[in-house]
This record gives C-alpha cells, sequence and structure tokens, in this order.
C-alpha cells in the first residue's frame, strides 16, 4: 500500500517537472506570444492590449506559472493561440485515431515478438528471422510505410491510400509501427529465452518428461518477459514518434499532425499539452510495467 | 530379475571433448550405487545420458544401453519423454536454481503429475517427504524455502510420478551439513525394492552410508568399481586412494604457539534494524594461531568476518587488531593496517577482475616492480599460468591464486571464509595443507570460517562454534571434537559424514 502511494508521489512528480520544463521552454522560445496568437490576422496597438488583458500576460511571470499549473491540475490545459479553442477538445478529439493506431501496433507488434521468438528456435530459422528483424530495426519506419504502401495500396490496391476510414485503413500503418517494435522484443525474448534455458531449472523440467514446447512456454518464456516488460516503456516512445511520422505518411489524423502543426506554428499551449499527456501515459505505462514485474517474478514480492 | 539399467561401453563427447570413455556398469532394481569423481570427470554426464539429457550438441555411442529391458539407443523423443519423470526421475544438486524461482513448488510437482497422468497431489507428495505443513508450502516459491525444504520439494518432484530409479547429482552439496544429513537420510528411505538409487557425488564420505556399491569415474573412466565396504577397505586404483584419504582427512601435528596476540574482539554484537544477527561474540586469535569459526548458514558467522574484516561496524563491543582500534575508526586510519590483513572467499572468480591477467592480480598487490613468479611457486602453480585469465583456471587454481595474492602483503591475519567450500575433495585437502604449511613457515595467523566440522578439525587450533548469532562453544579443537559440551555441537558433530571402513 505504502509502495502504491509513493509510486503516485513520483508520478505525480514526474508530471509537475514535464509540465513546468515545457513551460519554461514556452518562455525561451523565441518571439512574443502576442505575435503568435494575432498570426496574420489583424494587428494594431489595439488588438495587442486586448490580447494581452484577455490572456492575462501582463502579469508576473510566477503568477502566470501558477495559474497554468493551477488550471492544468483541474484538466484545463488552455486555449489554443492558432485556433482559438481549448486545447482539451483538440487533443481529445484527435487521441482516438492516435490511440487506436498505437494500440493496434503495440498488440501486432508483441504478438509477432512472441511467436517469432518462440518458433524460430532453429538455427536456420533463427538466422532468417535474426536478419529480418536487424533490417526493420534499422530501416526507418517512413520508409517501411511508404514501401508497403507501393506494394499494397498502388499495386494491388488492397489497403486505402489515406484517411482513417474503416479497419482497412488501420492495417498498413499499424503494421508498419509493428515491424520495428517485433524486431526489437523479438531479438529482447530471443535472448530471454536462451538464457533462462542455460538455467538448471530448464534441465529438471526437462527431466520431468515435459515436451519441448512446454519446457518453453511454462519454464522459459516467463523468464524471458522480465527483461521485455522493462522495454515497456520504450515501446511508448517508439509509437509516439513513430505516429507523427506514420500519420503524415498515410494522411491520417491524430496527434501527430496536431503536434506537429503546433510545433511549425509555435502554438504552445497545444504542445506543452501533448508533452504533458505523454509524460502522464509514460508514467502509467511504467507504474503497469513496475506491477507486471511484480506480476511476472513472485521474488519481487514483499512478504 | 533383469537390470534396471544396463549400461555396455558408452561414449559421450562433445565435438572434440570426450567426456565419457567407454564405461559400462549395471543398476539392479532396489539397488543403490553410487558414482564418485571430481568436477569433469564425466559423472554427471552419465547419469544425464541415463534420460537422454547429455546435453546440446552431444554425440552418444554405447554397445549397449538398456532402460528396463529396452534398447534406449533407438528411443525417439517421444520414448524418452516417458523415460524422463515416468522411468527415472532426476534431482540436481541446489534446489534453488533446479526448481524454477517463477513457480510454485505444488505446480512444480503438479506438473509431473500432469504429463505422466498420475493422480496424486503436491501436498501428499510435499508430507511423504516430510516437509512440514504441506499445504501452505505447496503454495510458495522456491526462494521463500530453507535450503533443505528446497531440496525436499526437489526430491517429491522427482518422484512423484513414482520412477524405479532415482537419480541424484550431488543432491547435498550446497546444504549444510545437519541438513545435509537429513536429506540422506530421507533419500535412504526411498530406497525400496521398488526404487532403486544413483547417486552422484564428488565427496566419497557422502554416498558411503548409502551406496551399496560404488564406481570410481575419472576423466571419463572408470578406474575402480565394487561393492562400497571392500573398496573403501581396500583401494586398488591411486586416484581411489586419494579420494579415501580426502575423505578421511587427519589431524595435522599441532604446532608450539607464538606469543602475542593479533587480533582481539569483545562482546561484539551486530544488529540490522530490529534483527540482532551477532550477540556478544568475543573472540581472540593469536599470532600465527589457527582459529575455526563453524556454524551453518545463518548462525552469523560471515557477519562476524565482516566486523572482523572492518566491512561493517559493530552495534556494540569493540575490535582491536594489532593493538589499534580496528572498530569505530574513520577508514583513513585504518588503510595503513588494511593489507596486515587478508580475506580469501568461497568464490575466488568473483573477487578477480575478469579481464586481468593472474600476472596482474597478484602484482596488484605486491610492491611495484616485484615478480608475482616467487609467490605462485609458493602456492604450488608454475609460471604457464601467469598470462591466463581466472575463467581459464581450475578451481583448485583459482584458489592458489587468491591464496598468493592474499600472501603477497604479508599479511598477520587472513580470514578464510569457506575457502575450500567450491572445492572437490580431493582438491580441497591440497589447499588446507598449503594453508597450514604457510602459517607454519610464516606465523600467519588464520581465522577458517566453515561449516565443515571435518576441515576445521584438519588444521585448526582452536573451535568456536556458532548458532544464532551467539558463540555456543569454544576451545582446543581436540577438546571439543573429544567432549562436546553443547547439544548443537554434539548435532554437528554426529552430521558429520565420515567414512564407516568398519562397519
Amino acid at each position: 500500500m505504502r509502495a502504491v502511494l509513493r509510486r503516485i508521489g513520483t508520478g505525480l512528480v514526474v508530471l509537475w517537472v514535464a509540465a513546468t520544463a515545457a513551460y519554461l521552454a514556452l518562455l525561451a522560445a523565441p518571439g512574443s506570444t502576442v505575435d503568435t496568437i494575432v498570426g496574420d490576422g489583424a494587428d494594431t496597438p489595439a488588438i495587442r492590449s486586448q490580447i494581452i488583458t484577455e490572456w492575462g500576460l501582463d502579469r508576473p511571470a510566477v503568477l502566470q506559472y501558477l495559474d497554468y499549473l493551477w488550471r492544468a491540475a483541474h484538466g484545463d490545459l488552455g486555449r489554443s493561440y492558432l485556433l482559438q479553442r481549448p486545447v482539451s477538445a483538440i487533443v481529445g478529439e484527435q487521441v482516438w485515431p492516435t490511440l487506436k493506431l498505437a494500440l493496434s501496433a503495440a498488440v501486432l507488434g508483441i504478438l509477432l515478438a512472441l511467436v517469432l521468438a518462440l518458433t524460430t528456435r532453429r538455427p536456420w530459422a533463427r538466422r532468417v528471422s535474426s536478419t529480418a528483424e536487424l533490417v526493420v530495426v534499422s530501416t526507418p519506419p517512413f520508409l517501411i510505410g511508404i514501401v508497403l504502401l507501393s506494394i499494397f495500396s498502388f499495386r494491388f490496391g488492397l489497403f486505402p491510400v489515406s484517411g482513417d476510414h474503416g479497419v482497412a485503413a488501420l492495417v498498413l500503418p499499424a503494421v508498419t509501427l509493428a515491424l520495428p517494435i517485433a524486431g526489437v522484443l523479438t531479438q529482447v525474448l530471443r535472448d530471454g529465452l536462451d538464457r533462462a534455458l542455460d538455467e538448471p531449472f530448464t534441465v529438471t523440467a526437462r527431466a520431468r518428461g515435459l515436451r519441448e514446447s512446454a519446457v518453453l512456454v511454462r519454464h522459459a518464456l516467463r523468464h524471458a518477459l522480465l527483461p521485455a516488460v522493462t522495454l515497456l516503456g520504450w515501446l511508448f516512445g517508439v509509437l509516439l514518434g513513430g505516429a507523427v511520422i506514420i500519420e503524415q505518411v498515410f494522411g491520417r489524423p491524430g496527434l501527430g499532425q496536431v503536434t506537429l502543426t503546433a510545433v511549425n506554428s509555435k502554438d504552445m499551449p497545444v504542445v506543452l499539452a501533448v508533452v504533458v499527456l505523454s509524460a502522464l501515459v509514460y508514467v502509467v505505462l511504467n507504474t503497469v510495467a513496475d506491477l507486471a514485474y511484480l506480476l511476472v517474478d513472485p521474488r519481487l514480492r514483499r512478504s | 530379475m533383469s537390470a534396471l539399467v544396463t549400461v555396455e561401453d558408452l561414449h559421450v563427447s562433445f565435438g572434440d571433448v570426450h567426456a565419457v570413455r567407454g564405461i559400462g556398469f549395471t543398476v539392479e532394481p532396489g539397488e543403490c550405487v553410487a558414482i564418485v569423481g571430481e568436477s569433469g570427470s564425466g559423472k554427471s554426464v552419465t547419469a544425464r545420458t541415463l534420460v537422454g539429457l547429455a546435453g546440446p550438441g552431444a554425440q552418444v555411442r554405447a554397445a549397449r544401453l538398456e532402460l528396463a529391458g529396452r534398447d534406449a539407443r533407438r528411443h525417439s523423443e517421444r520414448d524418452w519423454r516417458t523415460v524422463r519423470g515416468g522411468f527415472a526421475g532426476l534431482v540436481l544438486q541446489d534446489a534453488l536454481g533446479s526448481l524454477d524461482p517463477l513457480r510454485t513448488v505444488g505446480a512444480e510437482i503438479g506438473e509431473v503429475l500432469r504429463v505422466h497422468r498420475k493422480r496424486d497431489t503436491p501436498e501428499r507428495l510435499l508430507a511423504e517427504v516430510h516437509v512440514p505443513e504441506p499445504e501452505r508450502r505447496a503454495r510458495q516459491y522456491p526462494h521463500q524455502l530453507s535450503g533443505g525444504l528446497r531440496q525436499r520439494a526437489l526430491i517429491a518432484s522427482a518422484i512423484a510420478a513414482r520412477p524405479p530409479l532415482l537419480i541424484a547429482d550431488e543432491p547435498t552439496t550446497a546444504l549444510d551439513v545437519t541438513v545435509q544429513a537429513q536429506i540422506l537420510e530421507l533419500l535412504a528411505e526411498r530406497k525400496s525394492p521398488e526404487t532403486a538409487l544413483l547417486l552422484i557425488s564428488h565427496d566419497l564420505a557422502v554416498v558411503s552410508r548409502l551406496a551399496d556399491r560404488v564406481l570410481v569415474m575419472k576423466d571419463g573412466e572408470i578406474v575402480e568399481s565394487g561393492p562400497t565396504r571392500e573398496l573403501l577397505a581396500g583401494a586398488r586404483h591411486p586416484y581411489t586412494k586419494k579420494l579415501v584419504a580426502a575423505a578421511t582427512l587427519t589431524r595435522r601435528p599441532p604446532v608450539v604457539p607464538r606469543e602475542g596476540v593479533v587480533l582481539r574482539a569483545e562482546g561484539l554484537s551486530k544488529a540490522y534494524g530490529k534483527q540482532t544477527v551477532v550477540e556478544e561474540v568475543g573472540l581472540t586469535i593469536g599470532r600465527g594461531e589457527i582459529v575455526g569459526l563453524v556454524g551453518e548458514s545463518g548462525s552469523g558467522k560471515t557477519t562476524v568476518a565482516q566486523l572482523l574484516f572492518g566491512l561493517a561496524e559493530p552495534t556494540a563491543g569493540t575490535v582491536t587488531f594489532e593493538d589499534q582500534p580496528w572498530s569505530n575508526v574513520r577508514e583513513r586510519k585504518r588503510r595503513l593496517l588494511r593489507r596486515h590483513l587478508q580475506l580469501i572467499s568461497q568464490d575466488p572468480l568473483a573477487s578477480f577482475d575478469p579481464r586481468w591477467t593472474v600476472r596482474r592480480v597478484v602484482a596488484e598487490a605486491l610492491p611495484p616492480g616485484e615478480s608475482p613468479l616467487p609467490l605462485l611457486e609458493r602456492v604450488g602453480l608454475d609460471a604457464r599460468i601467469l598470462d591466463r585469465y581466472p575463467r581459464q583456471l581450475s578451481g583448485g587454481q583459482r584458489q592458489r591464486v587468491a591464496i598468493a595474492r592474499a600472501l603477497a602483503p604479508r599479511p598477520s591475519l587472513i580470514i578464510c571464509d569457506e575457502p575450500v567450500s567450491a572445492l572437490d575433495v580431493s582438491v580441497q585437502a591440497q589447499v588446507l595443507d598449503l594453508l597450514a604449511d604457510i602459517r607454519e613457515a610464516d606465523g600467519t595467523a588464520l581465522l577458517f570460517i566453515s561449516h565443515d566440522l571435518g576441515v576445521v578439525h584438519h588444521l585448526a587450533d582452536r573451535l568456536l562454534v556458532m548458532r544464532g548469532g551467539r558463540v555456543v562453544e569454544q576451545g582446543p579443537v581436540d577438546e571439543v571434537f573429544a567432549r562436546p559440551a553443547h547439544d548443537y555441537t554434539r548435532a554437528l558433530l554426529a552430521a558429520v559424514p565420515t567414512l564407516e571402513v568398519s562397519s
């Protein structure tokens, strides 16, 4: 119980640091906030002073910061400079397409890694698989995406080229994102399996008359999962970073597009919201990873 | 009745390494056969070949390899699966590594029952091997059990499918003496007209109580075999003689004590939080004296070593080394004297930098420019070893290098923490004699920490017995062995495996 509370506490600290760092970055960014808000619209001193009072930009920086924190803590992430709409609404409507993509890519990648690591135990299969893993891991995702697009969409017309309509539109982007994940995870899992199979308990397990497949799945796999769980946080980074590019390649809506536009046009409230949201997901995922450790390895459980 | 196992001209090789070279033996139903030999003799490979698990890349050839009357040379993987667990149960040493640490003990035993379709329960099997509270233990993980209970659980999983043969490969090596005695008793109990026992060990004394017949293996061959009693009484092969001698360590002649005290500890206590691990321990080590500190795991002997070595500070009490205060002083003050106090640990491999050659390991402890060779020669090694890495050495060689390194700064006291526990019996005796010779020549005092009373008896002058963080008995070795005053000392002495040549 105390461990859980401590966990939540550190999670909150991480969130706060992320929010503050993003806020400082906003302050340090070149160009005044007023310029960004004015954008291409009418620009008179009257409008400028109106903007300053409306957004509270004349208050001391510390007050603005505290105000920002206070609002953020209540879920109010401010308004977009560019679109003049609440950030939470913008992010909210774009989060689902990205989540859909990320989740299906993660599930696909993990399944693929499990199947590959468990089935390619023979030397030749292993060599073929390792080579393929190395290729996908070292190829930039956008290239994989373009290759997949040109084969399956342009040549065979099996999947739509762009957009987010139906399951078919999800297949290629999800596969593109899943391949590098599967590549790295397979290598980690295979290494874990190798190490577990070297342990004396697998001799004992075999000496009980267990099938090789049972030795792998019931004994070695759990040991191999431990290092893979550590990669959960990394997985999220790949998914988020990948989504920005993949959404561009496949012309999909989503957080990646939103972030890209916001960064290009210095729409800082939106950038801030994305940073804080990422930190939140990161904290949640790492907590999940820690809990998964306890689930997999009884030696880590207390008492 | 036909033999359970018949082996003739068995060869096992791994690539160029010929691990087993044409051995033959039989195991009759209800018999207990022991294979004795040191590490690398091929004894474990032989045992594993009997269940088709010689290892990856192993090539097995044999004129006959019959299990329960069936030719196992042509066994398919499927046939082997019925042999494993069904015909032969395998118990390996160190149950902590041999049971899956991520699964409960009950799940491990249940697995055997499921594979061989037996109607039994893990709880009943645990009760059968005398595990108290079997229901609770079945739900526990290996790391939650003591070494003895773990080994019992492992045995329960090996006998779950009622195999007619139980193979135990070094089943007691990592255990305390009293626990070892209990496990041997349990194995003896398993021996019945229905169950034969094949014991594998490096220690003749351990198997001599149980085995009907002993096969002595060396370099992949059986050099001598016969009924246990005959073999012990009239060993013919020089290697067997060496094993018998190693198992019956005789006491070395006493040494005239020197003047003065090297180290004195008074009222030492150490607590971690609420748990007191060492309580009111006092001891003195005279110049050139060998003091044995005996106790089982958890008795606090290693903590005492840490306190004496200055790795941990006592909660109460004081340590004086070379007439200087040693406990609760600044490390900077201790550093000058540090070189006079050296340590030899059970596993020297862990105390060597794996990327350093032997030359560098020893030279580091010597004054600059001095050659490590004379020291290495003194511990019985030669120049060929200088440029090897620790991994390339045998266990005995490593321990000799560790001793050379400890001797390099000319210490007045060496703390030896289980220095021979990881070594083969025949090598143990050599290392012990080396330590005793060093004491006689240099007058270096030794604090000898061990769970093995036989080892301490061989060379110590004085003996302290620890239990539960306290010294329960101390005195000259001969006196304690002849007239143990404390019940615990008596239990320890009774548990020491000895060669019962006369019985």
